[in-house]
């Protein structure tokens, strides 16, 4: 009987100890050992001339270690007040430890040092509680890179369940928006992992060094094309009190200069979590600061567009550049049983193209839209990609597409009507149902003046090559392509509407447009190109100020005054502040190049 | 000179196995104590465990000069003296440690003890001189009323306190005396089907075919008609008052018992002891993670690691050669309980002998058992190793009777 109970009980120990035992081993490791992660340092990311554009600096974060959730309320409770946590954000972080119960609890990421300090003190009545140090993202910019460069701040649940972040745990701080979240997988690293072990009540007892620690793998570096000087330079001039974007791309190559959108935010502000009633402000201001307009604010063209029915009817080989049209401008046409006006009541008689261009006559678009039809204008302006996305390496939804009928169904689509007679004049000159990006037509500014084929817009050195679909192809022979800029020169020539922002030392070809806005005063753009004088164009852009009424006169002078910097920088000329003809005569300065008719 | 040894020690091989393991116990107590969130109260037991098995050592001397006659006649009044303990234990009692809900202790000021552990030797004291009167064993289950009814006052007192695993004990005391007195095995398993009718209860279907099992053994055994209808009645009495007695348990009992059946219930919970005790005796291994070295227990995973688990911190320690050994000591000490019970000639030393092993036995058992989950939760603890001065006193007094019985026989 002694056998018989003594061995049922020597039969228990030997499932418990031999058979089962590395179960157990496992189990009282799970017990004791918390792995906490090491986040791994986020790569820099540097602009076209090495210049820091994200940078990390050290940072305090303090985190909970796995425990029964009444403990880790309990923690944070007494946490509230060095941290300043309100019953809102401890509800929401019980919320997150629900989700990954087996995680360590990041509570907040950038702790003040006195904060640290007051922590260390009293760290015996923080039971499971640690802060280490991890780097910290910042970006020397600021406000003039905020859109672009985006933030980062912990995962959020939904992400973490999404295929692209297989492999990131609770906690981890990623690429949100912008270039940090287009890049995350290349700037992120991997992060390695440590143990510690605990005692029954969760408190840290020590670092465990048998088990190996897994070292942080520190993310890549990333280059960017961007020029970071030109991007603080465009933030500067722009008008403070003005909403607009502006995007630079250099011809040939697609690469993107400069991307600006105001009025900004403080993209440091959001590193870490972002602070609620800035938050609210920033989503309740009206003038939607968040809204990436450079890439994602849609606006009409305008008479910008008029150097795209250009390029179309070129291509088709459909008008000849130095003939003038058939119908004069007297201040508008018949056509059919309508009369469409020019914005120029008094007319401009008869036109070729370059002049057409140069006083961006309606009557003598419309007779180009005429000729080119309806059905090809909606093929050929979808070709050169207006009813896409440029492509531009930014995450897909930071990037809209152009709104652009694709064919003549988008008008029963979208008013429930069959397209009338006259609507492709009225595309021809900008108008109608068609919305584009700053970042779109920057691109095509940039396609008009090299060849008229550029790939599609690259912010960051190294991204993913084009598929042989992106990209802008306007397949127009370059004597065409000439008459369109010469066309662009006159705008900004002597005469020209756009005279006054011209610059000293380069040539600045572009062209105005006002969109007219149903919610206030017209839309201002200017897209342009600029080089030195006889030589290549080197920088293309696009400026949309919002109810800036004229482009001549708000848009223009940015894009000049952008380009000037740029190419003094470039050619190792003085920078200065005094760039536009204006401005020149504003301060009284002589102005030699200036010719007056 | 052994001879004379002898003549005092009673059976030497006994002695040095007890006083081994408790010298051994005292070191375990102090490796319970060594631990990385320092608990002032543990760390300096092992001191108090010492000191104790000095008392108790001296304790064992004298009562190795008491003549077993004298135990006969003081059968009586320890007896009575225990039922008044155990009765003042339900008025001034306190709880300690795995039982802290319960009223099994008194307070003494400097000590606290255990009245059940005192009143179970009373018990079989008492148990011995009755049935060592016995010219020859009942006939019917009535000629067992006078051992039921001494063993069931004390067993009813200690499960008011309520301590379910001292109860089990008592039950277990009254096998073994029962078994040793010569009672008749069908007598036996009509006494104790009541209990087995219990728990069968929960299962109509079982409880079923047991019933009718109990019949057709009845049939077989020629029971005397009042006989069979008092144990069917007892039995279907009990699958009765199953339920009602279940809701009476204290919802702490009725955890562990559930817990017993399904340790991962209520893992942060009553399911804790059991397991974070098998974490630690598994991850133990065959070798252990070496004296004073394990880190459930250092980590304070482990619960009650000096009193009712330091069976735990043994398995953590020393892994499956430590609890073999250790189980293998206990056997060692169970067989030569025995072997000193078959060779005395009077019935009552027979008898209290038999009743120490039983007392033991159950201890072993309830304790080591619930380490491993084999048993339910029960705060008993196990004897010589376990943290506890009354105990080990109690434990050294009942070896000491053996050891004089085993004496005077004078066969070693």
């Amino acid at each position: 009987m002694i056998l018989a109970g003594l061995g049922v009980l020597a039969y228990g120990f030997f499932q418990t100890q031999i058979l089962r035992s590395d179960t157990y081993v496992l189990q009282s490791e799970a017990n004791r050992l918390r792995p906490i992660p090491i986040p791994a340092p986020r790569g820099t990311i540097f602009d076209r001339n090495g210049r820091i554009v994200a940078e990390n600096i050290p940072g305090y974060a303090l985190s909970i270690l796995p425990a029964p959730r009444d403990t880790i309320r309990n923690t944070l409770e007494r946490l509230a007040p060095i941290l300043g946590l309100t019953e809102a954000r401890i509800e929401q972080l019980m919320q997150k430890q629900r989700s990954q119960p087996g995680q360590p609890l990041l509570v907040a990421s950038d702790l003040t040092f006195e904060q640290v300090s007051a922590l260390e003190e009293r760290h015996f009545m923080f039971p499971g509680v640690y802060i280490d140090t991890r780097p910290k993202r910042h970006y020397p910019a600021g406000e003039a890179i905020a859109h672009l460069i985006g933030y980062v701040a912990e995962i959020s649940e939904a992400e973490l369940a999404r295929p692209e972040f297989q492999g990131y745990s609770m906690g981890q701080l990623i690429g949100k928006a912008g270039l940090e979240r287009q890049y995350e997988r290349r700037l992120g690293g991997r992060p390695g992992v440590r143990y510690v072990e605990v005692d029954a009540l969760g408190r840290i007892v020590g670092e465990y060094v048998p088990r190996t620690k897994v070292p942080a793998v520190p993310g890549e570096d990333l280059r960017l094309y961007l020029d970071l000087d030109l991007q603080e330079w465009i933030a500067k001039i722009f008008p403070d009190d003005m909403r607009g974007a502006m995007v630079a791309i250099e011809p040939g190559t697609g690469h993107v200069l400069a991307m600006y959108s105001s009025p900004g935010f403080d993209p440091n502000a959001f590193v870490g979590g972002v602070d609620a009633a800035y938050w609210r402000r920033l989503n309740a201001d009206e003038a939607a600061p968040l809204l990436h307009r450079a890439a994602a604010g849609r606006y009409p063209p305008g008479s910008t567009f008029k150097l795209a029915t250009a390029a179309i009817a070129l291509e088709l080989k459909l008008i000849d550049p130095s003939a003038v049209m058939p119908i004069p401008c007297r201040g508008g046409m018949q056509y059919g049983n309508r009369y469409v006006h020019c914005w120029e009541r008094k007319g401009h008689g008869f036109l070729n193209l370059a002049d057409a261009i140069a006083n961006s006559c309606n009557v003598y678009f419309y007779q180009v839209g005429v000729k080119i039809g309806l059905d090809r204008f909606l093929k050929e302006a979808s070709r050169l990609g207006f009813t896409r996305k440029t492509g531009v390496d930014l995450p897909p939804e930071l990037e809209v597409s152009g709104i652009f009928p694709d064919e003549p169904g988008f008008w029963r689509r979208r008013f429930g009507y069959d397209p009338q007679t006259t609507e492709v004049l009225y595309l021809a000159i900008g108008q109608g149902p068609n919305d584009q990006t700053p970042l779109k037509m920057a691109h095509f500014a940039a396609a008009l003046a090299g060849d008229g084929r550029l790939p599609p817009p690259r912010i960051a050195m190294d991204s993913a090559p084009p598929g042989p679909e992106e990209g802008i192809n306007l397949s127009i022979s370059p004597e065409n392509l000439a008459h369109i800029r010469e066309g662009m020169r006159r705008v900004v020539a002597p005469g020209g509407t756009a005279h006054l922002s011209s610059l000293e030392h380069w040539e600045l070809l572009g062209k105005t447009g006002t969109s007219q806005n149903s919610h206030g005063k017209d839309h201002a753009w200017f897209i342009g190109i600029a080089g030195p004088k006889g030589g290549k164009p080197e920088i293309a852009l696009s400026a949309i100020v919002e109810f800036g009424e004229s482009g001549s006169r708000t848009a223009a002078p940015l894009v000049a005054k952008a380009a000037d910097y740029y190419l003094r920088r470039k050619y190792g000329m003085p920078v200065d502040s005094v760039q536009t003809l204006r401005e020149h005569l504003l301060v009284g300065r002589p102005a030699p190049w200036a010719v007056w008719e | 000179m052994i001879g004379r040894l002898r003549g005092l020690l009673g059976d030497p091989v006994l002695a040095a196995l007890v006083v081994g393991l408790s010298i051994f116990g005292v070191a375990m107590v102090y490796s319970a104590g060594q631990l990385d969130v320092p608990d002032p109260g543990v760390a300096g037991a092992w001191r108090m465990q010492l000191l104790w098995l000095g008392v108790s050592l001296g304790c064992l001397l004298v009562v190795l000069h008491i003549p077993t006659r004298w135990l006969e006649w003081a059968a009586v009044p320890a007896y009575t003296i225990g039922i008044v303990l155990l009765a003042a234990t339900l008025v001034i009692g306190t709880g300690l440690g795995t039982a802290r809900g319960t009223k099994s202790w008194i307070d003494l000021g400097p000590v606290m003890f255990q009245p059940a552990q005192f009143a179970n030797l009373a018990t079989i004291l008492m148990l011995a001189r009755v049935l060592g009167r016995w010219r020859e064993p009942p006939r019917s289950i009535w000629g067992l009323w006078a051992p039921v009814a001494i063993v069931a006052l004390p067993m009813g007192l200690v499960m008011l306190q309520p301590d379910l695993g001292t109860a089990m004990v008592f039950s277990a005391l009254l096998v073994a005396a029962l078994y040793w007195a010569g009672t008749p095995i069908g007598l036996m398993v009509m006494l104790l089907s009541p209990v087995l009718g219990l728990f069968l209860s929960f299962h109509s279907l079982l409880f079923s075919i047991y019933i009718i099992a109990l019949l057709l053994f009845l049939r077989v055994y020629r029971a005397y008609l009042w006989e069979g209808v008092a144990v069917v009645g007892a039995n279907l009495a009990a699958g009765a008052i199953a339920l009602p007695l279940w809701n009476s348990l204290e919802p702490y009992q009725q955890a562990r018992l559930m817990v017993f059946l399904d340790p991962g219930m209520d893992p942060r919970g009553a399911g804790w002891h059991l397991i974070q005790s098998r974490v630690a005796i598994g991850s133990g291994g065959l070798f252990g993670k070496g004296f004073t070295l394990g880190t459930q227990k250092r980590l304070a995973f482990l619960p009650e690691q000096h009193t009712d688990f330091i069976f735990s911190v043994i398995g953590e320690e020393f892994g499956f050669v430590g609890t073999v050994g250790v189980l293998l000591v206990f056997g060692l000490i169970l067989w030569r309980l025995t072997r000193i019970a078959e060779r005395v000639a009077d019935p009552f030393a027979g008898i209290v002998v038999f009743g120490i092993f039983g007392v033991w036995f159950a201890h072993v058992i309830v304790n080591v058992g619930m380490t491993v989950g084999l048993m339910p939760i029960t705060g008993i603890p196990l004897p010589f190793l376990s943290y506890g001065g009354s105990f080990l006193l109690a434990s050294f007094l009942a070896l000491g009777m053996a050891q004089r019985i085993a004496a005077e026989q004078g066969k070693y």
